[in-house]
């Protein structure tokens, strides 16, 4: 998982402790997907136990321990850079799932339902190009990030672009059988 | 919004044909575009974007409503004021550049100077001057089939800013450009429009129109919806900002 390879990928430059991973997770993605100290202290743990970290060291004066990667842990870093990541594998999309019921259960207008998403979505697009706009080109982690957030609400917009065309073109054409059940 | 709208429609339509074979393109469209703004239009195919651009451009005129360039009906002018206020205060980009293939890209940017009555030399001086914003003083003396396609776009895009235009009217100016290049025409007309200039852009991009600060929905020839730049994001503005 994300998170998990992210650490290993943080540490493959040397040795840090946990506040120092979660802050440079952070800063590395554009505080995207910011972490809480208690899922980086767990993620260490069970890297720990399976072997791909370890403790350098005893814990300095304040307590602090300060984690290194293993060769094991390289070897799991290396195989999730060079492993593309499955469509599949990906998790259940709650969108698709909401606009397949819409399309079916009687008194909701599906239609309705595509508009708002797109309004939501629009917009999230908008204040994430303005985002962008204000991310010096050289701090690549950060465009890279801000583009995949950009490209997805895209697609988003176009797919449901494309849901509203379908849903007018069906509309229209059972306007008359719709009509002589009302 | 405080300062007065640079481009006013309002309740704008335009009726084509009559009778049984009467096509509504536009139906009442109601929308104003302020300095320093950026509004894009977006719309299926044959939703009334094109009409939108053209009535407020001048280009046709509605079937009922109004529209106001810098507070002037264009519907009140004769044909030669109208002529003029368009030369003047409008500037268009299209998506077939209209660039003359026997001019060099300074000659077409100078080209509405001219027409407007400054001499070679000043529209010349300003060319260069809008070429060189652009970062491409180097292409001004290239003709346009010398320059690739982004470099065409951007001259047409100084062409329709040069002089004291106040409203740029843009149809599809990314049509056949690359993602990158595409974001860089994206760039020019979004510092324009910072620097002062009012924008209506007409694109089926997202992600190009999400450079306005307004986008605006037509289907079947109404505006539907309109989205502002405030969804909040996963992403921290603040950390980035």
């Amino acid at each position: 998982m994300s998170i998990k390879h992210g650490l290993l990928a943080l540490l493959a430059p040397g040795p840090k402790y946990g506040y120092q991973l979660k802050a440079e997770f952070e800063a590395t993605t554009g505080s995207a997907w910011p972490l809480n100290i208690g899922q980086v202290y767990s993620t260490l743990q069970r890297l720990e136990k399976g072997g791909q970290i370890e403790a350098d060291g005893v814990p300095d004066d304040d307590g602090r321990v300060i984690y290194a990667l293993t060769p094991a842990g390289r070897e799991e870093l290396a195989g999730w850079f060079h492993t593309p990541i499955a469509q599949e594998s990906r998790p259940r999309d709650e969108l698709a799932i909401k606009l397949a019921m819409a399309v079916n259960t009687p008194g909701v207008d599906a239609r309705e339902v595509v508009q708002a998403q797109r309004r939501q979505a629009m917009s999230s697009l908008q204040s994430l190009t303005r985002a962008k706009a204000a991310v010096p080109d050289e701090d690549l982690a950060r465009v890279m990030v801000v583009d995949s957030l950009i490209f997805a609400a895209e697609a988003e917009v176009s797919w449901l672009d494309r849901c509203e065309a379908r849903l007018r073109n069906a509309r229209t054409e059972k306007t008359p059988e719709k009509e002589a059940v009302q | 919004m405080t300062a007065n709208p640079v481009l006013e429609l309002r309740n704008a339509a335009k009726v084509y044909g009559g009778g049984e074979t009467l096509v509504t393109a536009l139906h009442g469209a109601t929308l104003a575009v302020a300095p320093g703004e950026l509004v894009a239009v977006r719309g299926a195919s044959g939703s009334g974007k094109s009409t939108l651009l053209h009535l407020a451009g001048g280009l046709d005129a509605p079937s009922s409503g109004d529209v106001l360039v810098e507070g002037q009906s264009l519907g009140s002018q004769s044909r030669k004021d109208l002529a003029r206020l368009r030369r003047r205060s409008i500037g268009y980009v299209f998506q077939d550049l209209n660039l003359v293939p026997s001019l060099t890209a300074a000659e077409n940017i100078a080209l509405p100077r001219e027409l407007d009555g400054a001499s070679a030399g000043e529209a010349r001086t300003e060319a260069l001057a809008a070429l060189e914003e652009i970062g491409l003083r180097g292409v001004a003396d290239r003709f346009p089939d010398e320059m690739s396609g982004g470099q065409q776009q951007r001259v047409a895009i100084a062409r329709a800013l040069i002089g004291a235009r106040r409203l740029v009217l843009a149809d599809e100016p990314t049509g056949a450009l690359d993602s990158e290049t595409g974001e860089g025409v994206m760039r020019l007309l979004r510092a324009r429009c910072d620097a002062g200039a009012a924008c209506l852009l007409v694109t089926h991009e997202p992600r190009h129109s999400a450079w306005a600060d307004r986008v605006v929905f037509l289907s079947d020839g109404a505006i539907v919806d309109e989205t502002t730049a405030d969804a909040p994001t996963v992403l921290d503005l603040g950390a980035l900002t």
